[in-house]
């Protein structure tokens, strides 16, 4: 066990600064640190998608990343998804679609599915597929996912949202 | 009389017949009345005054949550089983 | 009968205003944004973190734990052990309804007691001020096993020189105790008709034997639980679980506490399948409280899910199926034991009672062994037992179509159960939807287009479920505004607040949006049963409508004092209550609810129900095309569609997700899952080499949902939740099969086994 570190980063648009251990994975530091349990934890090992983040423009999984790897990053999670005016236009079509039934992989899935409309804004079915291929769904069977997904890039995106996606 | 259906592993005591047919007004009545010719039948069903954990009672095809005080009539078809359900 | 496809955007089905349209579930919102608290997110203020001390070896005697350097290192709270369970814990038998069990099993498979049984089995916990304060103390806790020889193959653990796991087990035979020390646990038989008369006249004989390995539910979210136990005695269980009273009352039973003591809050849940029904952290949890007067949170890691919760049984199955000339089934015989790993308690009933349940047998034979051996102990998974006793009939029925040159749903059709076939249980069905199934899929264009490819195949394969009734409650206050709060019992794994809160509100004729449903814990609901079984919708939405029905009396009894009129003198109609005679008076639900304030005492309606179930169940049909890679072995699924009867389908959407769910668990199941033993240990224990499948893996899982209501519920459901996981490996088999010519016989049906029986096949015709 080391001294505490101290990281300066910025999350979801906001300043943050935190206080963590080398050891301290940067999921570990959102769920017990700064009670942000929206990411969530599945595998702790890279294997499940279900704490994936934007970091930099580039999909993550939380649970790989030291937290003090943050330091003068540009982080975006499930919490910075919607904005006061509204739902992402994902996270509404994975309600209309019933996308989740457990949806403790929907916040993993959600994030993922971001990070590939805003590098690619009208995928294939193909192309969904390979890109959320690192997140696990034991209960949907993906059916409903890939659709939510798809419908999803037909949207345009409110400019409260890309506002955030260009933080 | 009501008809029981007697468990493959239980017709050591009923002289190889599968099927029974006994008076009474409900399952602990049956058993009652099942134990009265085939001696043995109570102890393999029953623990105390309700049935083993491990045995639940079809009456008509329907699994009973009420065990032995489940009603059943002259009609009635009546099925020894493994307690079960699902996941 | 009527048939949903999900194409087709259902929205009302015509005899209803709620049920069978699409709202947006209530608890989405929170679930979308992060916001929904789970069990692995639960956080209390001076909570420590636990972790659990897990065996290497898959048999050992314990001679001694020495846990004093673990209780020296700082940050260190509390370190427990099986000495610290109360002596005089009791041996009752419970029931967890997936199964019973003995206390003292239970008990020591939360900390192994004398020996431990498998590898991963706990034997001791510490909590500390962070995780990694707590997995440092584990390695220091000294552990002295005398190794034991230990049995993994279900075969040999049968025998009678095997390693006995437990000095006293015996075989129960039906309620009779044989009185042998075995590691067969218990024999189930059941028997119709006569089964030498049926083979002696049929014309076409087949048996076969199946092997299937253990797979595991794979739920995304870790077990986990949070435990205070104040110094009045008064313990809280903060848990993911599939039920909270079943938490409660295997808490209790293992700690030795009376259930009052006990108060569990279930918290939103990351899927369960059965996994989800045995406690496994919540009394460690509990003890290191105790201990350290703080509340203790553990989350279990993955690689221990794997070693240590839940797989299925791996299983072995011989079946025997005999037909006359024209393909009518005149007998069945079927032996089958399933692996129950370190404790007893694996579906043998269950696997006993599916294996011929989708066709009338006259003359039928099954016996089941239940075995203990050293690994894990199973749990339930998704339909428990049905799916390794239907790969194995289906796949004979499959065959004898081949040779008789019968169409394979034609066969289906001419022997499918139906309303008064006799089960091999002895139990008669009624009303079922098996035959509606089956004829959806000679309709579905699925069937009549044609392959475009070499080495491609369908197969088509029928499954069931028995679904289970049980015990739920709800409860229901009308708000001033016309909205209804309504706490149920169930926790809600899929979507169920929305299907149990539309029958309420289709009793009421109010729209699902106003009513605002909720989970329950223990101190603040009636007794519910677990979420599982297929139950929920089912029976909780049945308490559901007896709470909206009570809730009408007295509104109703509301609007006539309102009226200052006799009670006989109203009526309520399409969510208006009318008065009988004096066409003016007439009040909308929220209106009225507007009133209350100057009525008298709020509005409440409760509903609790213990329906009878054993017998209705729900039967499904799939078809899967596959493409065989003949140069690799690697089979890839091409085109799915889940065909089931739901009996009545309350939110399509939820029942369409559960059939293209199990589908997907099914094909998991037949392609690639499967634990990798070696010397007693699992190999796989991770996500990525235990690989369940992803998105990439599988295509859209057309569905088409079939309704035969079920006659002894208000709305005629049926429940969804299992019975599409007991087809998909057996249709995979036989598409298989016709897209290369070879039968796989062994799940799961991996490349290198495909490619080998490829080439065994090539070798012989040469
Ligand atoms: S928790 Fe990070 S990938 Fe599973
Ligand atoms: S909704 Fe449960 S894991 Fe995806």
């Amino acid at each position: 066990m080391g001294k505490k570190l101290y990281i300066n980063t910025t999350i979801n648009g906001e300043a943050v600064e935190f206080l963590c251990e080398p050891r301290q994975s940067l999921l570990e530091i959102f769920r017990d640190h700064l009670g942000m349990t929206g990411t969530k934890e599945g595998c702790n090992d890279g294997n499940c998608g279900a704490c994936n983040v934007i970091i930099d423009g580039v999909l993550m999984n939380s649970c790989l990343i030291f937290a003090v790897e943050a330091q003068d990053r540009k982080i975006v999670t499930i919490e910075g998804l919607a904005s006061p005016q509204g739902l992402h236009p994902l996270q509404q079509k994975f309600l209309e679609h019933a996308s989740l039934q457990c949806g403790i992989c929907t916040p993993g899935f959600l994030v993922a599915a971001k990070a590939l409309l805003d590098q690619n804004p009208d995928p294939t079915e193909h192309e969904v597929r390979h890109w959320l291929a690192g997140n696990l769904c034991r209960c949907t069977g993906y059916d409903k996912i890939v659709r939510a997904v798809l419908d999803a890039a037909n949207v345009a995106p409110n400019t409260e949202t890309s506002l955030q996606s260009s933080n | 009389m009501a008809t029981v259906w007697i468990p493959p592993q239980m017709q050591n005591l009923t002289g190889g017949r599968e099927q029974v047919s006994v008076e009474g007004a409900t399952v602990r009545e049956i058993i009652e009345s099942l134990e009265v010719v085939h001696s043995g039948i109570r102890e393999r069903l029953c623990k105390g005054d309700r049935l083993k954990p491990t045995i639940a009672v079809f009456v008509d095809s329907e699994v009973s949550p009420l065990g032995l005080r489940q009603k059943v009539s002259s009609e009635s078809e009546i099925n020894f089983l493994p307690a079960m359900s699902g996941g | 009968m009527a048939a949903t496809s999900n194409s087709e955007n259902g929205n009302g089905n015509g005899k209803y205003k709620v049920i069978g349209t699409r709202p947006i579930r209530h608890d989405g919102l929170d679930k979308v944004t992060g916001r929904a608290v789970y069990g692995i997110d639960q956080n209390l203020p001076g909570m420590l973190y636990g972790q659990t001390l897990r065996s290497p070896h898959p048999h050992a005697r314990i001679r001694s734990i020495d846990t004093t350097k673990a209780e020296a290192l700082e940050g260190v709270r509390a370190v427990v052990t099986a000495d610290d369970f109360s002596p005089a814990g009791d041996d009752e038998v419970i029931s967890l309804v997936e199964g019973v069990f003995r206390l003292t099993h239970m008990r020591s498979n939360i900390l192994a007691k004398d020996k431990v049984l498998y590898q991963g089995h706990s034997v001791a916990a510490v909590a500390a001020t962070n995780i990694h304060i707590a997995e440092e103390a584990l390695r220091l806790i000294e552990v002295d096993y005398e190794i034991l020889p230990y049995v993994e193959d279900v075969h040999e653990a049968m025998r009678e020189d095997a390693p006995l796991l437990h000095d006293d087990l015996t075989t129960e035979d039906f309620g009779e105790d044989t009185g042998t020390k075995s590691n067969i646990a218990s024999h189930t038989q059941f028997k119709i008709g006569d089964l030498e008369k049926g083979f002696g006249e049929s014309d076409v004989i087949i048996e076969h034997e199946f092997k299937t390995a253990s797979v595991h539910q794979g739920y995304i979210e870790s077990h986990n639980a949070t435990a205070e136990w104040k110094t009045d005695g008064q313990l809280t269980v903060w848990t993911s679980t599939q039920g909270a009273f079943g938490v409660q009352k295997q808490t209790a039973g293992i700690l030795g506490i009376p259930v009052s003591k006990v108060k569990v809050v279930p918290m939103e849940i990351g899927g369960g399948f059965g996994g989800k029904i045995p406690v496994y952290l919540a009394p460690q949890a509990a003890l290191l409280s105790k201990k350290s007067g703080r509340p203790v949170k553990i989350i279990m890691t993955r690689a221990d899910v794997f070693k240590s919760t839940g797989p299925t049984p791996a299983t072995y199955v011989k079946v025997k199926i005999g037909a006359d000339k024209t393909g009518k089934f005149l007998a069945a015989e079927a032996n089958f034991a399933f692996a129950a790993g370190a404790f007893p308690g694996s579906p043998v009933w269950a696997g006993a009672m599916c294996v011929f349940s989708c066709y009338s047998f006259p003359n039928a034979l099954v016996d089941g062994y239940d075995v203990v051996l050293n690994k894990p102990r199973s749990a339930a998974y998704r339909a428990p037992g049905a799916t390794p006793v239907i790969l194995a009939t289906e796949t004979i029925v499959d065959e004898i179509a081949e040779k008789l040159g019968v169409d394979p749903i034609e066969i289906r059709l001419l022997n499918a159960a139906q309303e008064g076939v006799r089960r091999v249980d002895g139990v008669v069905y009624p009303v079922i939807g098996c035959r509606e199934t089956l004829e959806q899929a000679k309709a579905h264009e699925h069937y009549r287009t044609p392959l475009n490819g070499p080495n491609q195949g369908r197969g088509i394969a029928t499954g069931f479920w028995v679904n289970a009734g049980l015990k739920s409650s709800a409860t229901a206050h009308v708000n001033e505004d016309g909205t209804v709060n309504l706490v149920e019992g169930s926790t809600d794994i899929g979507g169920s607040r929305a299907s149990i809160a539309m029958q309420f509100a289709e009793v009421l004729g109010l729209p699902a949006e106003a009513i605002n449903p909720s989970v329950g814990d223990t101190s603040s609901v009636g007794y519910t049963e677990l979420t599982g079984g297929s139950r929920v919708t089912f029976a909780t939405g049945w308490a559901a409508y007896e709470a909206a029905q009570e809730v009408k009396r007295k509104m109703m009894a509301k609007a006539a004092m309102y009226w200052e009129a006799p009670e006989e003198e109203v009526r309520f109609e399409d969510g208006i209550f009318l008065h009988a005679t004096d066409a003016d008076k007439k009040l909308s639900f929220k209106e009225l609810a507007g009133h209350l304030k100057d009525l008298g005492g709020a509005v409440v309606g409760s509903g609790t129900v213990d329906p009878d179930y054993g017998s209705g169940g729900s039967f499904t049909t799939c078809m899967a095309d596959v493409e065989v890679d003949p140069d690799t072995g690697k089979v890839t699924i091409l085109r799915f569609t889940m065909i089931q009867d739901a009996g009545t389908a309350i939110h399509p959407s939820y029942v369409e997700g559960q059939m293209q769910g199990g589908s997907v668990q099914g094909i998991g199941w037949a392609l690639n899952e499967e634990y990798f033993y070696s010397e007693g240990r699992m190999q796989n224990a991770s996500f990525l080499d235990y690989r369940i499948p992803t998105c990439f893996d599988v295509p859209m899982v057309d569905t088409v949902i079939v309704e035969v209501p079920h006659p002894g519920h208000p709305f005629g459901v049926r429940g969804v939740g299992e019975a599409s996981i007991a087809p998909p490996p057996a249709a995979i088999a036989i598409a298989i099969y016709n897209a290369v010519g070879v039968r796989l016989r062994e799940l799961p049906m991996r490349p290198d086994r495909v490619l080998a029986a490829c080439l065994e096949k090539l070798a012989a015709s040469h």
